[in-house]
């Protein structure tokens, strides 16, 4: 039995299409009440995962279970969890309402209690007024929002979002982003959030799941995979960073000692397994700073800036021809050096970290 | 779907409007030529007075129409009563082709269906085999038709043969063998317009409303009928109007006793025996009938939509 606060749990899941193998045993446990997101980048498994948990693809190995209940071979109507889908799929002859209120008369609520929920579902995303229009005569972000209340509507246990924002435009993007934050707070259900977008996984969630190739890379807080990441495949992919091949001397506690290309020594954290000998170094680009040539822990020649508004992206090359970036804030009192320009660079406490490849 | 299509959209630009007008000359002509002229002489001759060995002489009269209507005894001078025998081949033939319709649509939908959700390279195989038929001429595989359902057919000598049956089935002469013909002569006319419309019918559609817990045939009777109900409604008109004045099946394998519109048309404008301002009548009757029906329809219609 799954522990109570567990919404969801998926246990060894593995889905093959044909030979290929889309899903290599997955396990996840999705608490109550949680923004959940599986992040990673397209073709990863994501949306097979999230169509695994709504019934839509049968698994072949593994059980998913919705509240400690094994709904591994109930069909997708059986299944007490709603999908929003990533083209919103709403049923083009039917007006917002009867769109809205589709699930709530499948499931044999009474007609006037039905109409208080719809009623209720399509104010808590404003879409009170449009409630007699058919979806066509809505616009993207409003259509999005159907769609929404439309899978709330029957108090499902939990909600399945694929990549419900992909669609709209990225201003509204932005704004939608709060809003549906705000919405999971107040419904109190566990969202399960599909995205390759890792700001909005960030932004968002209360944990992330990082997958590649079908399988989960690391689970953890937002904080946790953007500055703990465990292998090279998250560092990378979650936020930007540098990877500088290192010559790892030991390992203590948790704590490398590794040589920098040019020799210098350093000293932080470790990802859990790495054996001395050659490893990754991940540095946030926003993690170093830019100090007099021979000053810092390596040295470097600046080869390019890019202005990126609130920043300065510069690109360093190190004396082993290696490139990395520097993310320099970009206010009067920065100094930006010339192109050409031999500078140090330092890295900060706690801003490197030794990887598993 | 159409996601952040603009509203409005779709209205032609200024521009192009006189483009469009001379565009669309070619077409105009052919109708008014070879659809509208027919229509118009037809309506004529239906309230001009006829010639003894066919023809009609230029003299306005109602006779046509009344004959249709009314009986007005064997020397034409007893008081009008209602005309059944007309009345009676209408009714009768707008129950075959009913009758046709749905049995083309019961067997056309799943087909359409089947075809439409092929993965693309054999649905235009599928597509291929259904319409080979009919590179042959109507005429001949309603002939065809004919050799292989009657008494010393193919049909009934292979079940006698194998001992299935010991009598001939009868078929021919039938109602039912009429229902055969129409079925197999208009069924592709079900089939496509059907498959054009599960062809774009989204199946994230279909996902959705089990997800939101409508079992197999809530999504077939909620969702699915209705988004593809335009195609069924063009392929019941597509069988159902030809059916209704179809004379080559009803003729060949119903014989006498199951006349139908068509036949008593054609009849009327065969040799001496005919009277073409009666056919031209029974023509235009029949006109007026499928109009209305197709103008109820649309009127239904619009009250849908415009709820
Ligand atoms: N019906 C299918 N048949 C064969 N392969 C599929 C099918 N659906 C998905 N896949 C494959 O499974 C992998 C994962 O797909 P998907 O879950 O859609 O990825 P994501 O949502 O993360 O972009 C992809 O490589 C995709 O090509
Ligand atoms: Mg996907």
């Amino acid at each position: 039995m799954a522990s109570p606060e567990i919404a969801v749990s998926i246990d060894q899941v593995v889905k093959r299409y044909g030979g290929f193998t889309a899903l290599h045993g997955v396990s996840i446990d999705i608490r109550e009440r949680e923004f959940f997101t599986l992040l990673g980048p397209s073709g990863c498994g994501k949306t097979t995962l999230l169509r695994a948990i709504a019934g839509f693809e049968d698994v072949n190995e593994g059980r998913l279970l919705l509240k400690g209940v094994d709904i591994t071979n109930l069909p997708p109507h059986k299944r007490p969890v709603n999908t929003v889908f990533q083209q919103y799929a709403l049923f083009p002859h039917m007006t917002v309402f009867e769109n809205v209120m589709f699930g709530l008369l499948r499931k044999n609520w009474i007609q006037s209690e039905a109409q208080r929920r719809v009623q209720d579902v399509l104010e808590m995303v404003q879409l009170s007024d449009f409630a007699s229009r058919k979806p066509a005569q809505l616009s993207g972000g409003q259509q999005q929002r159907v769609a929404l209340a439309r899978a709330l509507a029957p108090r499902p246990q939990v909600l399945l979002l694929d990549e419900p924002l992909s669609a709209l435009d990225l201003k509204l993007r932005q704004a939608v982003r709060s809003e549906l934050k705000a919405l999971q707070r107040e419904t109190g259900i566990a969202f399960i959030f599909v995205t390759h977008d890792q700001e909005e996984a960030l932004t968002m969630s209360d944990r992330v799941c990082v997958m590649s190739n079908g399988r989960v890379q690391q689970i953890g807080s937002p904080k946790d995979v953007y500055e703990a990441p465990v292998n090279r495949f998250v560092a990378d992919f979650v936020g930007e960073t540098n990877l500088l091949e290192v010559t790892v001397n030991k390992i203590k506690d948790g704590l490398a000692s590794v040589a920098l290309p040019g020799g210098n020594a350093f000293e932080c954290p470790a990802a859990a397994v790495v054996d001395p000998g050659v490893g990754h170094l991940s540095v946030r680009p926003e993690r170093i700073k830019v100090t007099a040539d021979g000053q810092g822990d390596l040295d470097a020649v600046v080869t390019g800036h890019t202005y990126l508004g609130t920043d300065i992206q510069l690109l360093v090359r190190l004396a082993d021809d290696e490139v990395m970036s520097v993310r320099l804030q970009n206010s009067q009192t920065t100094e930006i050096p010339e192109q050409g320009a031999a500078v140090g660079l330092v890295l900060e406490a706690g801003a490197a970290r030794l990887l598993a490849d | 779907m159409a996601a952040g299509a603009p509203m409005g959209a779709g209205t032609t630009s200024d521009i192009y409007k006189g483009d469009a007008a001379r565009l669309m000359m070619p077409t105009w002509l052919i109708i008014g030529i070879f659809l509208l002229a027919p229509v118009i002489m037809m309506g004529v001759y239906s309230f001009l007075t006829k010639e003894f060995r066919g023809g009609v002489v230029w003299e306005f009269s109602f006779a046509a129409y009344d004959q249709f209507f009314f009986d007005r005894g064997l020397f034409g001078d007893d008081p009008p009563t209602l005309e059944w025998t007309y009345i009676g081949i209408f009714w009768r033939s707008i129950w075959q082709a009913g009758l046709a319709t749905i049995m083309c649509l019961l067997i056309g939908f799943p087909t359409a269906w089947f075809i439409a959700t092929r993965d693309p390279k054999s649905r235009s195989i599928w597509l291929f085999l259904i319409t080979i038929p009919y590179w042959v001429n109507l005429l001949i595989r309603t002939v065809s038709m004919k050799f292989l359902i009657r008494d010393t057919g193919p049909l009934n000598e292979f079940l006698l043969a194998a001992g299935v049956i010991d009598t001939p089935l009868g078929l021919i002469n039938t109602d039912f063998a009429v229902q055969l013909g129409l079925f197999y002569s208009y069924l592709p006319f079900m089939v496509l317009p059907i498959y054009a419309a599960v062809e774009r019918y989204d199946f994230a559609l279909s996902e959705a409303a089990s997800d939101l817990y409508a079992g197999t045939w809530t999504i077939l009777r909620l969702v699915i009928f209705p988004v593809v109900k335009p195609g069924i409604i063009a392929g019941c008109i597509l069988v159902f109007v030809p059916s209704l004045g179809a004379f080559l099946a009803p003729d060949l394998l119903g014989g006498a006793k199951t006349f139908m519109i068509g036949s008593l048309i054609e009849e009327q404008f065969k040799g001496s025996a005919g009277n073409w301002p009666f056919g031209a009548a029974a023509a235009m009757i029949l006109l007026t009938l499928v109009l209305v029906i197709l103008l109820i329809y649309a009127r239904a219609q619009n009250k849908v939509e415009d709820r």
